[in-house]
């Protein structure tokens, strides 16, 4: 029988790679379907904003020069002079802060539908990693352009790495490259943008994405003890790849969206000189901390307050990130209702606090 | 090598000598029974305060008053032959400070680049002429500086600091009764508060603006003649002065007297100048000279119609500007742009001082081609602006109906297999 072009490119491949397996692979794997289904795109949503942020990244690289007296001068010239640099820029901004909300709901979603229990809790510590990554993007790349209020966040933030202790003010001078923000610290942060942090991600991004493929979907504790009869999936390929490329198609119109109607403003440029202007704010994914380190008092029993904080930051990110493997009189505790009054209190906390940063 | 025992007695005894001395000299130097007794019988000069200059460079009463400090018995310290002075008249007070202050040799020593002519100033001035001729109410030194509570000039509580100055001229020339037989009037501060100067002194505390002594001198203080008002606001205001110098109306003003700053912008009360000033109806100050039939009243008229079509268009500029900023759109070009035009109308309203209307016209061009620029800069924005929705619009359609496609597909499968969400 004569072989269509498809399926010679295919059998040219598959001589070469051995592609069978893989294909077989896909068409076996299968996707729940069930009242939480649609928490299963969340994952989808937020890789998508991070290959946004690699392409728009990369173009933006072609323009960008670090330096405390070129940083801001070349997203002036981006926004004013390249073709299409104002769209990139502003799809850049506003994608980076859409990709670590869909990672923060992804990572609620893995919480309340109990889907980094056994087998995957590897899944969901390569995960919250991701996400702290994803905001270290954030915090290195809000100094990037160089202008007057990211300055003096960035100030206050590192100040904050100062209280971590023992440490804390050895780490601050590494990450500031000297005493204070400078030029120094812009290369570092351009350097862990750019670099650094795209690496590690990739790592970790691999790795969680195979452990996704690998373990294949979750199953909620409801829909795995229904009969099998009542069971109901849909194929990962195509069914579920053309619905997560429908979402995609979505998010990127509200991406452009906001691109083009709410651009992201340049402010002044920053002077070291100059007092520190009114409104001074992290980005909005570490107010709740900013809020929490300014309630905390000056001194919990022996400890600085602000040091203080920066300890129950650091635990509970330890315990948070351990909730899978933690076991109670010999049982884990993954199906507790208590890790649903947890993650209802977790996120409750972090909105009211990043409301009341915000008025 | 061993020292005798009289090496070391010697050498004890002049160590105790030289402590002895120096303790006495400077138990001497810190008696002053002038103080001492004014003091216990609270007799101390109204005027005296702790931090006068002479007192910190450690001159004491007998310094200016003569007599000897040193001396307990009052009769001795106040005696003629310890060289008293007292009280002096206030005839000899130029002469009094000026022993000291028209010495360089001496007051170098406290300020090496110290002015030295103050005296001489003083007997330029109309103050010290009249003094000289008899008349004791004029102001000597004391009168500016006080006689006991003299602060450097540069100390905000000094009563010739900058911001003091117009209080302190005021204590005499703001007094009707005083000023009655000069024929001055009283209303110098009142009119100086309303004006520019003032304002920016007294109000927004400006040390670079005018006090009475800029002006009028200090030491050799005269009412400016008309001769020299011009080289006087040239002192601050270069460009209009170099500007009137060259124009017919400065030309005329050497020959007659008339046509000097003042007589448009007054002397005390120089208030905030405008473009109205120019113009040829009620608020002209031209027309106090010209009429509608000369020269003068067609150059006003020209003049006050290039200034203010070029600040009209520079007004609307900038509502264009504050427009693309809104938009978020790029505003740095005509931001610059408007920056020269602003540049342009500050030059163009030196210029008035020409009263020159073909240079007037041809600057007020260069601004009105800077502002018409920077809002055809705007306009280009504005159709960017336009462009990006049009383009956002069409792609979000294409997305749309790719959206879409995508859905169709979706149910077309789900259809085939039989399978519903």
């Amino acid at each position: 029988m004569k072989q269509s072009s498809k399926q010679k490119t295919f059998s040219w491949l598959d001589d070469r790679l051995d592609l069978k397996p893989l294909v077989e692979m896909m068409d076996h794997k299968k996707v729940p379907i069930h009242s939480h289904t649609m928490w299963y795109y969340m994952g989808g949503v937020t890789l998508f904003l991070f290959l946004v942020q690699l392409f728009t990244g990369i173009l933006l690289l072609m323009y960008y020069r670090p330096g405390e007296d070129s940083a801001y001068e070349s997203i002036q010239f981006i926004l004013t002079e390249v073709q299409f640099g104002w769209l990139f820029r502003n799809v850049h901004a506003w994608s980076a802060n859409l990709m670590v909300l869909f990672a923060f709901i992804h990572m609620f979603s893995v919480v309340f539908t109990r889907a980094f229990s056994k087998p995957r809790e590897l899944t969901w510590v390569s995960g919250f990693l991701l996400l702290l990554l994803s905001m270290f993007f954030g915090f290195s790349g809000y100094l990037l352009p160089w202008n007057e209020l990211a300055f003096f966040a960035t100030k206050v933030g590192t100040d904050i790495v100062g209280a971590v202790p023992f440490i804390g003010e050895q780490l601050k001078i590494i990450i500031r490259g000297g005493e204070d923000v400078t030029g120094a610290t812009l290369s570092r942060f351009f350097g862990l943008h750019v670099a650094i942090l795209p690496a590690i991600t990739f790592l970790i991004l691999s790795f969680h994405l195979l452990l996704v493929q690998r373990q294949g979907i979750s199953e909620p504790r409801h829909f795995h003890e229904q009969p099998a009869e009542k069971k109901r999936y849909m194929s990962f390929f195509p069914d579920f790849v053309l619905r997560d490329a429908l979402l995609w198609l979505i998010i990127n119109i509200i991406v452009l969206y906001l691109a083009v109607f709410y651009p992201w403003d340049l402010g002044l440029k920053a002077d070291a000189l100059a007092s520190a202007p009114m409104g001074i704010k992290p980005e909005w994914y570490f107010m709740f901390m900013f809020e929490t380190l300014k309630i905390i008092p000056p001194h919990v029993w022996f400890i600085e307050g602000e040091t203080f904080g920066i300890l129950l930051f650091g635990v509970a990110a330890v315990l948070w990130m351990a909730v899978p493997f933690a076991r109670f009189r010999g049982k884990q505790i993954v199906d507790s209702k208590w890790i649903t009054i947890l993650g209802v209190f977790t996120i409750t906390y972090m909105v009211v606090l990043t409301i009341i940063g915000y008025i | 090598m061993k020292r005798s025992i009289t090496y070391y007695l010697s050498l004890t005894l002049l160590a105790g000598f030289v402590l002895f001395s120096t303790a006495e000299i400077k138990a001497e130097s810190e008696v002053n029974t002038c103080l001492e007794c004014h003091i216990e019988n609270d007799i101390m000069p109204m005027d005296f305060h702790e931090d006068d200059v002479h007192q910190h460079a450690e001159i004491s009463c007998a310094g200016c008053h003569g007599g000897d400090p040193l001396e307990e018995d009052m009769d001795e310290s106040m005696s003629v032959e310890n060289g008293y002075i007292g009280i002096p008249e206030l005839a000899d007070i130029p002469a009094f400070c000026g022993k000291c202050h028209s010495k360089i040799e001496y007051m170098r020593v406290f300020q090496p680049r110290i002015q030295t002519d103050q005296v001489d100033q003083y007997y330029t001035s109309t103050h010290g002429m009249k003094l000289k001729g008899g008349d004791k109410k004029v102001a000597q030194c004391s009168s500016c500086h006080t006689s006991h509570g003299i602060l450097p000039a540069k100390d905000t509580r000094s009563s010739v600091h900058a911001f003091n100055i117009p209080q302190t001229c005021n204590q005499c020339h703001g007094d009707a009764e005083l000023m009655a037989s000069t024929g001055h009037g009283t209303s110098q501060l009142d009119d100086y508060a309303g004006s520019v100067h003032g304002k920016a002194l007294i109000e927004k505390g400006d040390t670079g603006s005018p006090a009475c002594n800029d002006c009028h001198g200090n030491h050799g203080a005269a009412p400016p003649g008309v001769e020299s008002v011009n080289h006087i606001c040239g002192s601050c205001h270069l460009n209009n002065m170099e500007y009137f110098k060259t124009s017919i109306m400065g030309k005329s003003s050497e020959s007659a007297e008339y046509h000097t700053c003042e007589q448009c912008h007054g002397n005390h009360a120089i208030y905030k100048p405008g473009d109205e000033f120019l113009n040829v109806h009620e608020s002209s100050l031209c027309l106090e000279c010209h009429s509608e039939d000369d020269e003068g009243y067609v150059a006003a008229e020209t003049m006050y119609m290039q200034i203010t079509q070029a600040d009209s268009l520079y007004q609307e500029a900038q509502l264009h500007l504050h427009d693309i900023q809104i938009k978020g759109m790029n505003d740095v070009d005509i931001q610059y742009k408007l920056k020269d035009a602003k540049q342009n109308l500050i030059q163009l309203r030196t210029m008035v001082h020409t009263f020159d209307p073909i240079q007037i016209t041809e600057k007020a061009g260069e601004g009105k081609q800077l502002s018409q620029t920077a809002i055809t800069l705007a306009g280009l924005e504005i159709s960017e602006f336009n462009q990006r929705r049009l383009g956002f619009g069409i792609s979000t359609l294409v997305f749309v109906l790719l959206a879409f496609a995508l859905y169709l597909k979706i149910k077309q499968i789900d259809n085939n297999k039989n399978i519903t969400n």
